[in-house]
């Protein structure tokens, strides 16, 4: 088999899968594996002028600064804060929905109501937060129109530390919860039906139903996705956190995503905002592939 | 059969309420905003003031709509977006394709090979600055292209893709082959044909992507007459955001002004979004079904 000859055989046959091959490969080497290869600049004092070749190597020196940093530390922290309360409030959001409208009797009713709940999923995060920030306007937002219809006193809740997670937990749920959803119904879709109709026979009501039908049908998939989403617990986005906050709220609300960009850019720091990123994608990497290799171990599909 | 001999129980009544009461509140909690933005951004300031949470314009007011269109600022940052996203588009479901359907075969040799490299991009990326860099040093900076060409192309569509591509039976590529068809005509004229509903998902995914994406034109982008929509968006909003913090308290002052802030940003806004509202019931149920053929194994 790899003698010239049944190379040459076997390229003749199929040489246009190799050339279909090429962009996407080419594509990859330039725009994932560069990228990549430029991490490098986190060990260096990059200079632009310099280019990476011609600055200096500076070893783990960032590194170094950045494991002392007190803001790293708080980066870090907020990160894994808020990714644990979107991991707690945030992913059964979608399930329940799920569960719910597994329920709905009317079909129709049901596609007119899931045409709505996946819409946010397509408005932008800049969308979203310009109504965020009008509805909480504590002048005359919204929301502050009906806090004090209650009779409380409005507040700055975006500015506010205290709340300021709050809005980001509810505004991803709110955006985020339709779309999540649609996992859950395929998984539903593949419920046997003969075991709600044996459950029906066994005068199991609703409710039962739910517990010993549905919920054991989707319970690998809930695990899958739970597994999975552990795998993201130091990424949170960016465009909903930067568009949403203020240095009022940096002590809370400054995750990794917001700090590369304000130190690394911004302020123009290549080599430590480099560094920054290095550290969240490694962490990411091993993360991830705990996580598949525990899903693996349970017995379900894993990632790949 | 079965259900239709029962009559109604009370846990049946219970769990009606329960879903339907639920699901619906919580569809009318994410239809209330996109109704009050489009009421508002068609109404006169001073009825928002009075009830911003109004569910019916008082008078239809479209000074709002009006005084946007008075510079060509947002026709500009329309522009760049939509070749963007259609640049984008383009590109990205060529590039998954082709890539996509190589990675379909077993007659490709070192496949294991092609996936693990696509696999590692997902599970790491050179980050921020790199890929800044990169651009740089690609001469691409300040352009639409570094855009389109930063995020083309992503392994989990790839992976979608490959899998829609393997459940096609081999049969109809193979007879294709015996008729002498190329790889890539039969990919045409076979393979594409029969893939619609993850062409769609993908493309609608990619639209979403180029349309709603932020944080690269930030980063790539500077000069002002190649902004896309977002960009325009975003300053809208910092500069209400920032009105607002200055004029706290003092509706009279804000409410003087010819066209107010929220009025116009909520007009900004729909305008923003008009495009994905038309597109989307179009698109609806090629994405249901997309989205579930890949859902379980993505």
């Amino acid at each position: 088999m790899t003698s010239r000859s049944a190379i040459t055989a076997h390229l003749q046959k199929y040489i246009w899968l190799y050339i279909l091959l090429l962009p996407g490969l080419t594509y990859l080497i330039i725009f994932k594996y560069g990228p990549m290869y430029g991490v490098i600049i986190a060990f260096k004092d990059f200079r632009l002028a310099r280019g990476i070749w011609g600055s200096e190597w500076i070893g783990f020196e960032n590194f170094h600064y950045l494991f002392t940093s007190k803001t790293f530390f708080l980066v870090f922290k907020n990160s894994i804060i808020l990714s644990l309360l979107t991991l707690i409030c945030g992913f059964p959001a979608p399930l329940i929905l799920a569960l719910l409208l597994n329920e709905f009797r009317l079909q129709t009713y049901k596609r007119a109501i899931q045409s709505v709940l996946y819409l946010p999923h397509f408005i932008s995060w800049v969308v979203v937060a310009g109504i965020v920030i009008s509805f909480l306007s504590p002048g005359r937002g919204v929301v502050s129109h009906i806090v004090s219809f209650l009779g409380w006193e409005p507040q700055a809740y975006l500015l506010s530390s205290d709340h300021f997670r709050a809005i980001l937990i509810l505004s991803g749920i709110w955006k985020g919860a339709g779309w999540g959803t649609i996992v859950y119904l395929a998984a539903l879709s593949g419920i046997d039906q003969n075991l709600y109709e044996a459950a029906i026979i066994d005068g199991v009501n609703r409710f039962q139903r739910v517990w010993y039908v549905t919920i054991p049908g989707i319970a690998s998939t809930v695990v899958v996705l739970l597994i999975l989403s552990m795998g993201g617990i130091l990424s949170n986005g960016f465009e909903q956190i930067y568009m949403l906050y203020s240095p009022m709220v940096y002590n809370v609300a400054d995750v990794f995503e917001t700090y590369t960009f304000r130190v690394g850019l911004m302020e123009g720091r290549f080599s430590y905002g480099t560094a920054v990123g290095v550290f969240q994608s490694f962490v990411g990497m091993i993360l991830i592939l705990v996580t598949n290799a525990i899903a693996r171990r349970l017995g379900e599909q894993g990632l790949w | 059969m079965v259900r239709r001999l029962q009559s109604v129980s009370f846990d049946d009544l219970i769990m009606n309420v329960l879903a339907y009461g639920t699901v619906t509140l919580f569809a009318v909690t994410t239809v209330y905003p996109f109704w009050n933005i489009l009421v508002v951004s068609i109404s006169d300031y001073e009825s928002y003031i009075m009830n911003p949470l109004m569910l019916w314009p008082r008078e239809v007011d479209l000074g709002a709509y009006f005084k946007v269109f008075e510079s060509n600022t947002i026709l500009i940052c329309y522009k760049n977006t939509i070749l963007v996203t259609f640049g984008g588009v383009g590109i990205g479901l060529f590039l998954t394709v082709t890539m996509a359907y190589p990675l379909s075969k077993r007659e490709l040799k070192g496949r294991p090979f092609f996936m693990v490299l696509l696999v590692i991009t997902m599970l790491f990326n050179g980050g921020l600055i790199p890929n800044f860099y990169l651009v740089r040093a690609l001469g691409l900076l300040d352009t639409l292209w570094a855009l389109i060409l930063t995020q083309a192309l992503t392994a989990f569509n790839v992976i979608l893709m490959k899998n829609f591509f393997a459940a096609i039976p081999q049969s109809l590529d193979d007879s294709a082959r015996m008729d002498g068809a190329s790889y890539p005509m039969i990919l045409w004229q076979v393979v594409l044909p029969l893939s619609k509903a993850v062409l769609a998902t993908i493309g609608l995914f990619l639209a979403v992507m180029y349309w709603n994406g932020l944080l690269s034109s930030m980063v790539y982008i500077e000069s002002r007459e190649k902004w896309p929509l977002q960009l325009f968006l975003r300053e809208i909003i910092a500069s209400a955001r920032a009105l607002e913090n200055m004029t706290q308290g003092n509706l009279a002052e804000a409410a003087s002004r010819p066209v107010a802030p929220v009025t116009l940003q909520y007009a900004v806004l729909m305008i923003s979004i008009v495009p994905i509202l038309f597109i989307y019931p179009f698109l609806q149920k090629h994405f249901a079904k997309g989205v579930l053929l890949g859902a379980i194994k993505g």
